[in-house]
Order: structure tokens, then sequence, then C-alpha cells
């Protein structure tokens, strides 16, 4: 397979469209052709990372899970709970937020999970996969066919942007996972190649700036919530798409855009903590308090 | 441009709470601790830029303890790191530079072995839990951690890259990418070799035996 395919979202449309494939179809037979083994192989690995996704949401759902700065925890299972109610948003929202939100709070007590691409972001793509899911009957084997859509997204970022806060901001981690989310269920919806990597591109238009700012330098406020936020932004960009609405910027050009956006965000804003949220009187106080704790070691 | 595999974007399956402050960190020192090959007694760790800034409360510190045990980044002992360098008999001691680097997330690792021998290793964690090594005991290098690598210290002199690869020919190990690096003609001078197949320790043993202008062969 041509190493070009995953050059660019046009190239990879492109490619799509010759051969009659997915975008998951394509991914899963270039990693086959990388590593030199089976397509079973390439799906049984992906089957463990959803196993993992699985079992991520339903501790931080079901469990008592508290971070060790004691900052998060619980918040997940509280939201879940409520939107079975009244909620605003709407119950599938609701719970798929707070499925994302239970898998951040389940990393912030350093538990297992899979990073997607980050383990910042690591929420999002399980809590609308897993959620999304059970409302439409998905199979385990739609689920991980989408995670192999959001794959190919969160790789045309990779290789022509950057996943890491540190280098792009939260734009780049939140963002992303969110713009993978998007993709994968345009995908599972039976939408084109076109319409998911659509959504994913007005899935970052709506966060494009987003900064990463985390209060005392940890992956807790606001990161936990920002993926409640990516969750819901995936579930409406899906929609969007599916609805026949297009981005009016072509995906690659938000690619190079964010990219571009992240070098401008000023390294204060950049994962270091020293602006934004962090630097807030709550924020500078929570940072001094855990200092003191921390120190210790 | 770099192959990233699909499981570099889904993944990798680790132990919070951060892909390149703590997964990231995990590997860096993994990958130190296989360049010395013994055990390490000591070690001085520098951090820079984001890795100081925010190194702590993202476990950082615990992160690359664990590596140089020898932890891989799913363990779920990672939190525990300090509490095992003590049993083990590590003793580490870290410093923060405000010295500008390429990377935001970049480690200066100073291991000693407990024959006295010392590795200094500058490495960045560039996201996702991925990481790049860029200096080895002062040379600049770059290797990504993600294929079989043997690490070469020689005098340069002619031949001694042909002599390499025609035992790992030998051997039927593939290279897939290959760099020679120096001070200065006639210095000091490496060869990072990645490979498709590991080099086994009886590969090495071979090529040690066959190039004697090998100072020093490290595998990763």
């Amino acid at each position: 397979m041509d190493s070009k395919i995953f050059n660019s979202g046009a190239t990879l449309a492109a490619y799509c469209a010759e051969e009659g494939l997915t975008i998951a179809e394509v991914m899963i037979r270039r990693e086959a052709d990388l590593r030199e083994i089976e397509t079973e192989q390439v799906l049984a690995e992906m089957y463990q990372a959803l196993d993992v996704m699985h079992s991520s949401v339903r501790k931080g759902l079901t469990e008592k899970v508290e971070s060790v700065s004691g900052l998060s925890g619980g918040e997940a299972m509280r939201l879940f709970q409520y939107g079975n109610k009244k909620s605003f948003s709407g119950p599938n929202t609701c719970r798929a937020a707070a499925s994302a939100m239970a898998v951040v709070e389940v990393n912030a007590a350093m538990g297992r999970i899979v990073a997607a691409p980050t383990a910042g972001a690591s929420g999002i793509l399980p809590g609308v996969l897993i959620e999304c899911g059970r409302d439409k009957g998905w199979t385990d084997a739609q689920l991980v066919q989408g995670l192999f859509t959001a794959g190919a997204v969160g790789m045309l970022f990779a290789n022509n942007a950057t996943i890491s806060g540190a280098g792009g901001g939260c734009q780049a981690e939140t963002g992303v996972a969110a713009a993978m989310a998007a993709a994968a269920l345009v995908e599972i919806s039976g939408g084109s190649p076109v319409q998911a990597l659509d959504a994913a591109g007005m899935t970052i238009k709506n966060v494009l700036g987003l900064i990463c700012d985390p209060v005392a330098g940890l992956v807790e406020c606001p990161c936990i919530k920002r993926n409640a936020l990516g969750a819901a932004n995936a579930m409406i960009c899906a929609d969007m798409a599916l609805a026949g609405i297009t981005s009016l910027i072509p995906f690659d050009e938000v690619v190079t855009c964010m990219y571009k956006v992240g070098k401008d965000i000023r390294k204060e804003y950049r994962e270091t903590a020293k602006g934004g949220l962090a630097t807030t009187p709550t924020g500078k106080a929570v940072a001094a308090r855990l200092k003191r704790i921390t120190g210790s070691h | 441009m770099e192959q990233y595999s699909v499981f570099d974007i889904i993944g990798p399956c680790m132990t919070g709470p951060s892909s390149s402050h703590t997964a990231g960190a995990v590997r860096l020192a993994h990958v130190v601790k296989h360049m010395v090959g013994k055990p390490i007694t000591e070690a001085h760790i520098t951090l820079y830029g984001s890795f100081a800034e925010t190194g702590k409360g993202h476990g950082t510190d615990k992160a690359l303890i664990a590596g140089l045990l020898g932890l891989l980044p799913d363990d779920s002992r990672i939190k525990h790191a300090h509490e095992l360098a003590k049993e083990q008999g590590l003793l580490v001691l870290f410093a923060y530079s405000d010295e500008g680097v390429a990377h935001p997330n970049t480690a200066r690792i100073y291991a000693i072995a407990e024959d006295g021998e010392s590795t200094e290793v500058v490495g960045q964690s560039i996201g996702g839990g991925r990481i790049r090594i860029i200096e080895i005991n002062g040379l600049a290098v770059e290797i990504s951690g993600d294929y079989p690598t043997i690490i070469i210290r020689y005098r340069d002199k002619p031949g001694v890259i042909a002599d390499v690869s025609r035992v790992l020919a030998q051997c039927s190990v593939n290279i897939a990418f290959m760099r020679a690096f120096r001070h200065g003609k006639g210095e000091d001078a490496f060869i990072c070799i990645e490979t498709d197949t590991p080099v086994t320790p009886e590969m090495q043993s071979t090529l040690l035996l066959l190039c004697p202008s090998i100072q020093q062969l490290y595998a990763v």
C-alpha cells in the first residue's frame, strides 16, 4: 500500500473512493501491511483496546474513584445518574459526557486507560462510542471499526499537525480526540469518508485555539470536564455531517490551521500551568496547597 | 515522515495520568535502562520545559524511576516507584532547569551502573507516549525506540560500517534505518541501527568478535 495515502485527508478520501473502502478498512489494511501481520491480529489488538476502554468506563461509573491529589473523582457518576432525569442535553449526551469523564477520573487516579490520542483526552472516544453504541445497539465489531476510523483521523493530525498539549494546546488533545470520535460515529452510521472527515474538521473548528491550562499541572481541572464537552462536540458534529451539512473549510486546511494556531499559542498556555485557569487566584491556591502535600517525597 | 501505527494513536494502554508526562517518561527511562544493560545504582535526572514545570503533578518523577527499574507504561506499580527504588537500591536525584530546549518535554538522564560506568542520555517525550532519544554521551543522535535498535561506539576509521552491516546481513537481520555520527574525523563515532527483528545477545557477541573496532555496543 502506498505510504502517501495517509499524507492528507484528501489523499485518504480519494483512495477510499477508488477502492470502494471505508476509512476503517483502509486503516486496517495499512496496519497489517506496515507490520507485516494478518488483519485478524490487527483486529484482535483493537478488541483488546476496546476491552480496556469498557473497563475504564465501568470503573469510573461504578467504583469510588479518587485522584491522588483529591481534586477529582465521583462527578462522572453524578452526571450519569442525573442524565436519566430531565436533562437539557438529553440522556444520551449526558451519559456519553459522563462516561468520558469517568475514564479521565480513572486516569487521574493512576488507573489503567487507553490513550486516545493522549491520556488527558482519553475519555472522549470510549465515552462517545460505548454510550452511542448502547443507544443504537451497535456490536463490538462495529465499535472496533469505529476505533480504526478514529485512529486514521488521529494519524492525519499526528502527521500534519500535533497531538500534544505541550505542542498545540488543548485543541490538539481534546479537540483531536473529539474529531476522531465524530468521524467514527459518522462512519459507523454509514456516512461516507468525506462526511466523516467533514465531521472531524467541524469538531476542531469549534474548539480552535483552546489552550491547555491545567490547574497545578494536573490532568484533572479543566481536563475532565473538557472531555465531557468533547463528547458533546463530537456528537453534534457527527449529527451535522450526517444531516448533510458540510464544512466550508476543507479538513486538511483545518488541520494545518490548527497547527499554526497551536504554534502561536504562548508557552504559558501549552501545558506549562503558567497561564489560564492555572494562574487564577483559586488555581494558584490549589497549586500551593498541593505542592506542600507532594513536597513530602 | 514518521510511520505511525494505529496503536500509537489508539494507545498506548497505560497507567495515568499523562501519556507524554507519565507513559512517555517511563519509556524514555526504560530505553536508558536497556542502553546501560546492567543494574543502575544511581541516576541524576534533569527535567526541562514542561517536564520541569508540571512533572511532579503528572508523576513524571515516579515514571522515570519506574522506567529505570524496568517497568513498562501499563504497570500498576508505577505509583509506588519511589518505594520500589528504595527496595532495589536505586538512588535517584532530580534537578529542574529553565534552560531553553528544542522540545518542551525533555529529560537528561545520567545513569551510573553498579560497576561505576556512566551513561548520559537526553530524550524527549514527543506526545502520545512516543519518545525520541536525541543525545547519548554528548553525541547528537535520533532514535525513536519504535524498532529494535543497536548503538555502536567505535573509533572513526574506514570500513567499520561495512563490517557491521555485513555481520548483520549474515545474521539475516534487515536494517530499517541506519545513521552514523561522529565528534570529528578519527575520533569517537556512533552508528545507530534500527532493525526489523531484534539483534539477539548471540548476534551482539558475534558483532563484537568480528568487528574489533567496536568499543561499545548498546541494544535498545
